[in-house]
């Protein structure tokens, strides 16, 4: 799978609504944040939990995101912010928010 | 989680006290006699029969204990004291940090080590909002406290309120860089060198290196030794 995003990109983190051993947390979800840099590849961290420990690595980045886009209220400096590592399939660019739950590769 | 084969005999020395609100049936931890979990119950049963037959030898297990536990802070201090005195393997640590330290015979385990880099305009500080992710490798286990539901909640929604009660108050116009180290990378915050330390060398500044200022929770303060002495 070749990575779909660069350094730069607006991203918008889905909601794929996957149970288990997701690396997604809750407090991004929906948001829009900017890919810091690509962090290599790796085998999706949602199948290795349940034994599949083979198949296609997915890309993985680290994305950068304004506090307040993430806490309205954030009472801290308005330059703060946070840095996660977000794999390639729980990503779209940056549009409108979807309105419905997306769906897994 | 199976509530079998707890005892509720309120005569027990671990039994809780059933007068501080909690009306849930099922104990928060299940604890034999000896005051052991239920998983250490689990993983004893596994290991004896492991032992039993023979597909491990007794001490194994102990050896492969200390292995994990064997690395510390002095890793990380290190690393942190060769990036202070050397520009060129500092610029190679933050491009690249598992090849830059393995210069130095440090061996990461993890995928990828992230060194993120304190200076006058930025601060970094590292949490795993999802478990315990941490630099092992470098600095060994981390302390309770990190992994805490307390910290990894509160280090990405109000940072700065928690880094105030670690007692570190930063100062008006430095941004504040928040890491969640939610999946394969691991972070190492590279402090800046405290003022006064012009003179040491890089095993005495490797000594002054904590590892809350490299998971960002604190920073270097200028060296006391290096203060004008009382009159």
């Amino acid at each position: 799978m070749k990575p779909r995003f660069d350094a730069g990109d607006r991203v918008r983190v889905l909601d794929l609504g996957k149970p288990g051993h997701v690396r997604t947390p809750f407090y991004v979800r929906h948001h829009v944040g900017t890919v810091l840099h690509r962090a290599g590849a790796f085998l999706n961290p949602e199948d290795l939990s349940v034994g599949r420990v083979c198949g296609p690595v997915v890309p993985l980045y680290r994305v950068g995101f304004a506090m307040r886009e993430l806490w309205p209220d954030y009472a801290g400096d308005p330059a703060d912010m946070l840095a996660i590592e977000l794999y390639d399939h729980w990503l779209a660019a940056d549009g409108p928010a979807p309105d419905t739950i997306g769906e897994a590769p | 989680m199976s509530s079998g084969g707890h005892s509720h005999d309120h005569d027990h020395s671990h039994d809780h006290d059933h007068a501080h609100g909690h009306d849930a049936h099922e104990p928060l931890v299940v604890e034999d006699e000896a005051g052991n979990t239920e998983g250490q119950i689990f993983v004893a049963a596994l290991q004896a029969l492991l032992v039993e037959r023979n597909l491990i030898a007794p001490g194994e297990v102990r050896r492969e204990i200390e292995r994990i536990e064997s690395p510390g802070v002095h890793l990380g201090a290190k690393i942190v004291a060769r990036a202070w005195v050397d520009d060129g393997f500092r610029t190679r640590l933050l491009a690249d940090g598992k090849s830059a330290v393995a210069e130095l015979g440090i061996g990461v385990g993890e995928a990828q080590l992230i060194v993120v880099e304190n200076d006058a305009a930025t601060h970094n500080l590292v949490c795993c909002t999802l478990c315990s992710c941490y630099p092992r490798s470098i600095l060994g286990q981390p302390p309770a406290w990190y992994i805490s539901k307390a910290y990894r909640a509160r280090a990405v929604r109000e940072p700065r309120a928690v880094l105030k009660e670690f007692g570190l108050e930063l100062a008006g116009g430095v941004q504040l860089v928040v890491h969640d180290s939610n999946a394969d990378m691991r972070y190492l915050v590279l402090p800046q060198r405290p003022a006064g330390t012009d003179d040491l060398d890089e095993a005495a500044l490797a000594g002054l290196v904590t590892r809350d200022c490299m998971i960002g929770v604190a920073v270097l303060s200028e060296v006391p030794g290096a203060q004008p002495p009382t009159a």
